[in-house]
């Protein structure tokens, strides 16, 4: 939760962040790098807002046995955009990707936020 | 002019509609969404028949009793009736000692604060508080059962199908679908919106409430009862509401009868609309 | 305004008489539905929808202001608060439904009377005010609607808040704040809900002024009528009172029959069960859809998915949408055809009928979730709503052989031999 919205964390398997990679930066419409969206020695750490930037509902994806969408990141169900394993928009009608709040890494294993 | 910039603006509408449709129907001819393992499984609810159902529908006291048993014994362990209060209870035929009996006898009492002291404490319930509310700790949140039957589709038939339609997860689905393997602590339910649900089979065993009036508690049994209770909590005033729309129509279909005979009289020998 | 033949209002009671020279209400009125206003005589049933729709407006106003003394516009208890109208309430679960159900039959009738006015071209000079004013209070009434629907906190209605102010965001620039700004806050919560109950409350009344000016532009030419040919002599019309009253009398029972078999026996039917859930922001609904009567729009915004030019699909989408409505505004400027009433436009009325089609079209689409094909049946359609109003109407009209429309209201009721043996001047 943050400002009152939830924040989805996510602990990319090496497979997914392969993928995320292997993605052309000019095929996406919104393009960045998986290494832009998290921070130097956490690739593994994907945090993004759990708000779409279409219309602002929750994506699924993030629980177990929720559906992730073709791209395996998360799948929003109000208007069927589809993010990547990096929480890019791939398909869609939104028009950005996932927000990444300001956060730092306090500790090895904890983040603040905002 | 005007409508030049129409004919502009409406082309320009056109054309962005025809984009977004040849992009969609391209990608939907080149790549067709598979079906997902939710939309292949996904069952609707059972039929279910029940004495409320219809325009003269009424509520079968008794079976209303043994699904509030039902929900006493088994389902208040987990979930809340937090809208319903004790004294809801005299509709189902309970009398006021009855009522009284069953509020303090509730396994779960009622919070008090204390605002001089700041003590928190809890006491018996009595008759005119709501049901107290069930904290839940394990995986999964049990909602509230209050409104349970307008809040999915299907209503009573959704929830008498979820508590029988606990099975096996069918071979053949994870067969085609290896990811939608049922996790760790959830259980397969063909009925439930994702086909995996964090509830444990409630209703496990012929017999497992004794009801008081000789009806054989079978799981089958025990289902429909809790359902129609859940009918009943959703909204207590369904019998009366009937009974009023009777009354309210039966008097305006004579009164636009009235109507329609003065109409007709006031439009007599003037020709108007044909 | 009004035709010379016109009756005057003649009080004969001596009180009567008073209060005309102090307060000439009882003439007002006597003018504007009473006998004293001229209606052309041969109009039919379509006719009876401005009269219900005030109607439906003085439901909603009475069991709203009921509702409000019991409701809680509080994020925390207002789902609560809805319930306890629907169990402890004396008679809360009649006004309750007949509040949600009277916004269903408000639309129904609304849509009628707006299908009425594109039929018959009612929106033509010299009624093009009348006409505007009714779109002004289409849009008040959606809004009306919408945070109306907000209210209850159940899932739908914080997530149709989210999205619907989400529709704000993108606009270039300022949409961010624009959206926070409207929120009072990042995501829907008790500021929110604050100003929807304020707003929700304070509108119907801006309507019934509207409503107002909506009569009164209409009384200044007289009602249309199904042949669109204007009145000529007093054989074309009759007094409203008592021929409309009366009619409008039976056409206000048939409705009520209808709508209290709706509110008595199928309450929940027009919504929808996840408004029965507790708002929870953490959790979005399987498909978010709105209303029934919004479906149609819901589709238009939908249907863009992919970026246009340099626009981004979204800000189509919400262009669009509002456009749908908005460039009605015009529609009085784009359908130059001199002949009104669709009966006697060959080509129009085939169009209108597919737009009939079309939209309900949409509105099924608009109703189901965000899958194909239903994507792609909404583009198609929403192509044919905006070729309809933009393109095809300011063209039909040069394109076009209207047939020969009768002389005069008199003529089409009776006939032209009857006419003359009645001595009637034609």
């Amino acid at each position: 939760m943050f400002r009152k919205q939830p924040v989805f964390v996510r602990n990319l398997t090496p497979k997914e962040i392969a993928a995320a990679y292997a993605v052309p930066l000019s095929s996406l419409r919104d393009p960045q790098t998986l290494a832009e969206r998290t921070k130097p020695g956490h690739e593994n750490w994907l945090i993004t807002m759990g708000v779409c930037t279409h219309l602002g509902c929750v994506p699924l994806g993030a629980a177990e046995g929720e559906p992730r969408g073709e791209f395996g990141g998360y799948f929003c169900p109000c208007h069927g955009s589809q993010y990547d394993t990096a929480a890019r928009i791939r398909k869609g009608p939104a028009p950005k990707n996932l927000e990444v709040p300001d956060y730092k890494f306090t500790t090895p294993t904890s983040v603040t936020i905002g | 002019m005007i409508r030049i910039f129409a004919i502009l603006a409406g082309l320009f509408f056109a054309a962005g509609l025809a984009w977004s449709f040849l992009l969609g129907a391209s990608s939907y001819i080149s790549e067709p969404p598979a079906k997902t393992a939710v939309e292949e499984y996904h069952q609707h609810p059972k039929e279910l028949q029940l004495a409320s159902d219809g325009a003269f529908g009424r509520f079968d006291n008794e079976q209303l009793q043994r699904g509030f048993q039902v929900y006493k014994e088994v389902c208040s362990n987990c979930h809340s009736l937090r809208y319903l209060a004790f004294r809801d209870l005299k509709d189902l035929g309970y009398n006021d000692d009855e009522v009284k009996a069953i509020a303090a006898q509730w396994s779960t009492k009622q919070p008090t604060f204390d605002p001089k002291t700041g003590d928190k404490g809890e006491r018996p319930n009595v008759p005119a508080d709501h049901f107290p509310l069930v904290y839940y700790a394990g995986q999964g949140t049990p909602p509230d059962l209050s409104l349970i039957t307008k809040a999915r589709h299907g209503g009573p038939a959704y929830v008498y199908s979820l508590l029988t339609g606990y099975q096996d997860q069918p071979a053949e689905l994870l067969k085609r679908f290896p990811d939608a393997k049922v996790p760790e602590g959830l259980h397969y339910n063909p009925y439930f919106a994702s086909l995996a649900i964090a509830m444990p089979p409630p209703l496990t065993a012929d017999g497992q409430v004794s009801y008081g009036d000789g009806t054989k508690a079978t799981r089958d049994q025990m289902a429909k009862d809790v359902a129609a209770f859940l009918v009943w909590t959703a909204e207590p005033s369904l019998e009366k509401r009937r009974q009023l729309g009777w009354a309210v129509l039966g008097f305006l279909i004579f009164a636009t009868v009235l109507t329609y005979m003065a109409y007709q009289n006031v439009w007599a020998g003037k020709k108007g609309n044909h | 305004m009004s035709f010379p033949w016109a009756n005057e209002y003649t009080p004969t009671h001596p009180f009567m008489q008073w209060l005309d020279a102090k307060l000439p209400l009882p003439r007002f009125v006597y003018n504007a539905v009473g006998a004293g206003y001229p209606v052309p005589r041969n109009l039919n049933y379509f006719w009876n929808f401005g009269v219900l729709a005030g109607f439906c407006l003085v439901i909603q106003i009475v069991t709203g202001v009921i509702l409000a003394m019991h409701y809680a516009a509080n994020s925390d208890i207002a789902f609560a608060s809805v319930e306890h109208i629907m169990r402890d309430v004396n008679w809360g679960w009649m006004m309750r439904y007949a509040h949600a159900n009277g916004a269903s039959a408000f639309f129904v009738v609304v849509y009628i009377h707006i299908f009425r006015g594109f039929f018959y071209g009612s929106y033509k000079a010299p009624r093009e005010m009348i006409w505007l004013l009714g779109v002004v209070i289409f849009l008040l009434m959606m809004a009306t609607a919408f945070m109306g629907y907000v209210l209850p906190w159940g899932q739908m209605s914080f997530w149709g808040a989210q999205v619907i102010t989400g529709l704000f965001s993108a606009i270039p620039i300022v949409g961010n704040a624009l959206h926070t700004w409207l929120l009072g806050g990042f995501a829907p919560d008790n500021a929110a809900l604050n100003r929807f109950f304020s707003l929700h409350f304070l509108l119907p009344f801006v309507i019934v002024g509207l409503v107002i000016l909506h009569i009164w532009a209409l009384h200044i030419p007289g009602s249309s009528n199904p042949t669109g040919v204007e009145v000529k002599s007093e054989s074309d019309t009759v007094p409203f009172h008592p021929y409309y009253t009366a009619k409008d009398g039976f056409g206000l029972g048939v409705f009520l029959v209808l709508y209290c078999a709706l509110v008595f026996f199928f309450p929940n039917y027009l919504g929808h069960p996840d408004n029965y859930i507790p708002a929870n922001p953490m959790q979005t609904p399987a498909h978010i859809v709105p209303e029934w009567y919004f479906w149609p729009f819901y589709a238009i915004l939908r249907a863009f998915t992919q970026n246009f030019l340099f626009i981004p699909a979204k800000l189509m989408g919400v262009l669009a949408m509002f456009s749908a409505i908005l460039m009605w505004f015009f529609l009085p400027w784009l359908d130059r055809s001199p002949v009104r009433s669709a009966r006697y436009r060959p080509m129009y009325k085939w169009f209108l009928w597919v737009l009939v089609v079309d939209v309900v079209v949409l509105g099924y689409c608009g109703g189901s979730p965000a899958e194909e094909p239903f994507v792609m049946i909404s583009q198609i359609a929403a192509i044919y709503y905006f070729l309809h109003f933009l393109v095809i109407l300011p063209i039909v009209s040069s394109l076009e052989r209207p047939e020969p429309l009768p002389f005069s209201i008199t003529e089409s009721v009776l006939g032209r031999d009857e006419q003359a043996a009645l001595g009637v001047p034609a």
